[in-house]
């Protein structure tokens, strides 16, 4: 017999996801899509947006909510790569030069940030989105007017004839697009049989040292072995190799960076830090009634959050197909895209994981372009599918919000109840 | 070792004019398991805010008197202070954190944890846990309080009984604690449970832990307790061993002020017999913060004055909110014999009720509006008066001639119908409410704690036209108050709220040790005390 509130609980929870799989799968039909054509951007999507999204796990845990304020971090990475570009710097060094000038820069913003929003506790989600719009007049006056005025900037990044920086900056000739994802890229099927084989040096080592069950084991080794097997049929294998269009590959320092980041999430949670994020997160009452400095540790939680943002911006740009910074509108929509992201993968205003946010950027791009591509097939325009990315985006946070509220309220009438039995 | 664990003497606490702690001496012998008992505003939650230093302490001018423990005097400076002094607090509302395992809660902030270069590079934040020595540590705590529950069960998925075990776990895990405060441990328990806690209580204090326990069930007093001391009204009553003395006996001392009536009202009338239910009220919850309602029956019939009693925070005010509609409510009300709607102020107010609410200045007027506004605004919107024929304008002549007369016959003290309802004292406000709730006609009224916070004339004012309506046009009223001496006073019939329920229906006449004993959730009977 299989448990109905179970299957009802797991579809309540999870109904976002799957609205977004079945409406990615319906465009891939109608549009009748190259897979491998969707498969590579989505690969590119999804390393590009992957860092950002992770960014926002923390402060979900301290339970401040969804941080929209991490467009902040990404105007302090501008800030950063402005500089470099400023300076004359190319490639890699770029890169980390921005970096080093956005971990400073990211924590100042996110301290400022946090006090905002301690004084607005209950209101973090809409609070932060509002203090990310806020900061973007003050960001535009920066580049404006005060860069150029006051700083003084390399006549190439400043608008000919007038005072401000460019509305594009090049990213080509100095090296810094693709500064990181080129350093190595792996082709895709390799990944997977990495992937694979690590599976199964796992599922023995672990059996080994005892720390799983034989069965366990054995369905681990089972599963790798099946995933390597399948991609070493043609038939699969020809989609990613580039028999029949260009090969997939990984950009693999990117990666790298974004398992670094899952690991950190991990690890900062199995520490006294972490167990006072979780402690806030999920009552402050008592968390403060221990002894617990509430107010520190939401502080840390978003200047943490801040930070790492800002990074994962900068691999976006370097990422991004263009060659170009947008100066003025490549942070716009980071907070919104990613907040959506983790929403689509299971996450909600409360709770989240890194698989929930790599699942979620996943489908939240492969349903981007999947639309995208299917309307100008169908219609002869993409731009439908700008405009289905922020429809969407919004109507998955105002379904998150509802929800959370909804089961605020479920739980008051479970209490009512309760009361009534006792 | 000094006799005494901790030695409070002469504690004196003022609050701005009011002095709120008077001359309290507290003495516990280790080991010992020490009852403070007392009615809300005695001074006991004062008293322990002493104790913790707590921040409300300090920013109000500290205290006069001396706390030693051990026998050497100390200062506590602030709740952490406490903790490392060895004091500790099982509190009422559980400090604890539903998702978190067992373990986790019991060290919440004082984890064990193991350093790493980084750790030692950036702080003792980023040291990780140790969950073996903290598992271990947690199930030394939950023997000793002999509950066998698993050190990695989710807080939240336990029965609330075990929380409690679990808070008490925490305290005992704490290296060097002397001495514990059990805030109302037993209120949220089950009989059965409640009996294991003061088994608990036993076997802690028989291990030299003291423990302060306060309670307002004096059955667990006499079970648990080997002194007790009482206060009320900020002031020691007594401290008694418990050989010496009996539950009747506490409850007489606890509310103790014999026969210092407010008002004199002759002709009080039993009404139970053979007069019309007004309003029957069927297994009422109300979720009301603080004062929630957790199944009231109650039957109040036509042309009584009924008062609820009982300590604060156990629901009494609860039920006028819930019945009106103010706060969620669930259950079945009859109002004249015909069902009542809830969570619907308005049909409520429709047929015939009105409220004088306890949250004067919140829910009772609108300050920055004029005494006639305020007094005529709930009948304008509810029963369409005061308007004129035949657009529906505002009446000002019919609401200022009504004013007036109320102004008159309630004596507000004031400039004149004009004067903002925000500018007037307590008592004037109160008075405005009154006549707000009569300009709706009501047949049935609820007054909620109506002489909180003004004064003595004002109070007798209030009173008496709450009986003049009574007898004159036999309003029924239900009179929601803390003060039992004015219940006593005017109210017909008193019944008694505890934790949620009516625990009993007395006759104004009863005896202190009969209200005290039904404050402390007994069913007193009339005539076993008499």
């Amino acid at each position: 017999m299989i448990d109905r509130k179970k299957i009802t609980d797991f579809l309540k929870k999870y109904i976002v996801t799957i609205l977004f799989l079945v409406l990615s799968l319906t465009f891939i039909i109608l549009g009748d899509l190259d897979m491998t054509s969707v498969a590579r951007d989505l690969m590119k999507r999804l390393s590009r947006n992957a860092f950002i999204v992770l960014s926002l796990i923390i402060p979900i845990v301290a339970g401040m909510g969804i941080n929209f304020a991490i467009t902040i971090g990404a105007m302090a990475a501008q800030i950063g790569l402005l500089l470099a570009i400023n300076w004359n710097l190319t490639g890699p060094v770029g890169i980390l030069v921005a970096a080093a000038i956005t971990l400073p820069l990211g924590a100042l913003f996110g301290y400022l940030v946090g006090v905002m929003l301690n004084k607005m506790k209950g209101q973090e989600t809409i609070g932060s989105m509002i203090l990310g719009y806020f900061a973007n007049g003050a960001y535009q006056l920066l580049f404006l007017y005060i860069f150029g005025n006051f700083i003084p900037l390399n006549p190439k990044v400043t608008i000919i004839g007038a005072t401000g920086v460019k509305n594009t900056l090049d990213l080509t000739t100095n090296g810094l697009a693709q500064a990181i994802d080129g350093i190595l890229r792996i082709p895709f099927l390799n990944c997977v049989y990495i992937f694979a084989g690590a599976g199964l040096v796992y599922a023995l080592v672990m059996y080994l040292l005892k720390k799983i069950t034989k069965k366990k084991a054995l369905v681990t080794a089972g599963c790798s072995v099946v995933l390597a097997a399948v991609f070493c049929l043609p038939v699969v294998a020809n989609c990613f190799n580039g028999k029949n269009s260009e090969a997939i590959t990984v950009p693999g320092i990117t990666w790298v960076l974004i398992l670094l980041l899952c690991g950190f999430n991990v690890l900062i949670m199995k520490t006294r830090l972490g167990q006072k994020f979780r402690a806030v997160g999920q009552s402050q009452t008592v968390a403060n009634a221990s002894g617990i400095n509430v107010n520190r540790v939401r502080l840390i939680a978003i200047m943490i959050s801040t930070v790492l943002a800002g990074w994962g911006q900068l691999l976006f740009i370097q990422s991004d197909g263009m060659g170009t910074l947008t100066t003025y509108s490549a942070h716009e929509q980071v907070g919104l895209y990613a907040g959506a992201a983790i929403l689509v993968g299971g996450a909600s205003i409360d709770r989240a994981t890194n698989s929930q946010a790599l699942l979620g950027t996943l489908l939240f791009h492969l349903m981007f372009l999947t639309v995208q591509k299917a309307a100008s097939a169908l219609f002869g325009d993409a731009v439908i599918g700008e405009y289905f990315r922020a429809f969407l985006s919004y109507a998955v946070i105002a379904v998150a919000l509802v929800m959370y509220a909804w089961k605020g309220n479920a739980k008051r009438k479970k209490k009512q109840k309760d009361l009534r039995t006792a | 070792m000094a006799e005494y664990i901790l030695e409070m003497n002469h504690i004196s606490k003022l609050y701005g004019e009011n002095a709120v702690l008077k001359d309290v001496t507290l003495k516990i012998r280790p080991g010992e398991i020490h009852a403070l008992l007392g009615e809300n505003g005695a001074g006991k939650s004062t008293l322990m805010n002493v104790l913790f230093g707590m921040p409300v302490i300090h920013a109000t001018g500290g205290f006069q008197g001396q706390v030693l423990m051990d026998g050497n005097p100390v200062k506590i400076a602030s709740p952490m202070d406490a903790m490392e002094k060895g004091i500790g607090m099982v509190h009422q509302e559980f400090m604890l954190i539903p998702g978190f395992k067992v373990t986790e809660n019991i060290k919440l902030n004082r984890e064990i944890t193991n350093s790493w270069p980084v750790s030692k590079l950036l702080g003792k934040d980023l040291e990780f846990l140790n969950n073996a020595e903290m598992k271990k540590d947690a199930r030394k705590a939950l023997d000793s309080v002999g509950i066998d529950i698993s050190e990695d069960t989710l807080v939240g998925t336990l029965p609330v009984g075990y929380m409690q075990f679990v808070e008490i776990a925490r305290e005992i895990d704490k290296t060097g604690v002397k001495l514990l405060v059990f805030d109302e441990p037993t209120a949220v328990l089950t009989e059965s449970e409640a009996a294991q806690l003061i088994s608990v209580m036993k076997d802690i204090a028989s291990r030299g832990i003291a423990i302060i326990f306060i309670t307002h069930r004096l059955d667990e007093v006499m079970e648990a307790c080997d002194n007790i001391t009482i206060l009320r009204d900020g002031q020691l009553v007594c401290t008694r061993r418990k050989q010496e003395t009996s539950a009747e006996e506490l409850a007489a001392l606890m509310i103790g002020r014999g026969d210092d009536s407010v008002i004199k009202i002759n002709g009080k009338t039993d009404h139970s017999h053979g007069t019309d239910i007004a309003l029957k009220v069927r297994g009422l919850t109300v979720e009301m913060p603080g004062e929630m309602v957790k199944g009231i029956d109650l039957d109040v019939y036509t042309g009584e004055i009924i008062g609820i009693g009982g300590l604060a925070g156990q629901g009494k005010i609860g039920l006028p909110n819930g019945v009106m509609g103010l706060y969620p409510a669930e259950g079945s009300v009859e109002l004249f014999g015909k069902p009542l709607p809830l969570n619907d102020t308005k049909t409520a107010l429709q047929s015939g009720m009105a409220m004088v609410s306890e949250d004067r200045r919140g829910v009772g007027l609108l300050l920055d509006q004029s005494i006639e506004d305020n007094i005529a605004f709930t009948a304008m919107q509810v029963n369409g008066e005061f308007l004129t024929k035949p657009f529906g304008l505002r009446d000002g002549k019919g609401i200022r001639k009504f004013a007036e007369q109320c102004i008159k016959d309630l004596d507000i003290r004031c400039t004149g119908p004009t004067q903002t309802a925000g500018t007037l004292s307590g008592g004037n406000q109160q008075k405005v409410c009154v006549a707000r709730a009569l300009a709706m006609k009501p047949k049935f009224l609820f007054v909620s704690e109506p002489t909180r916070g003004i004064d003595i004339g004002a109070k007798q004012l209030v009173l008496e036209t709450l009986v003049k309506l009574n007898r004159e046009q036999g309003l029924t009223v239900v009179v929601v108050s803390s003060e039992l001496q004015e219940l006593r006073s005017v109210c017909d019939r008193i019944a008694i709220v505890s934790e949620g329920k009516i625990a009993s229906i007395l006759r104004p006449d009863s005896s202190d040790a009969a209200f005290g004993l039904a404050m402390s959730g007994k069913k007193v009977y009339e005539g076993d005390l008499a």
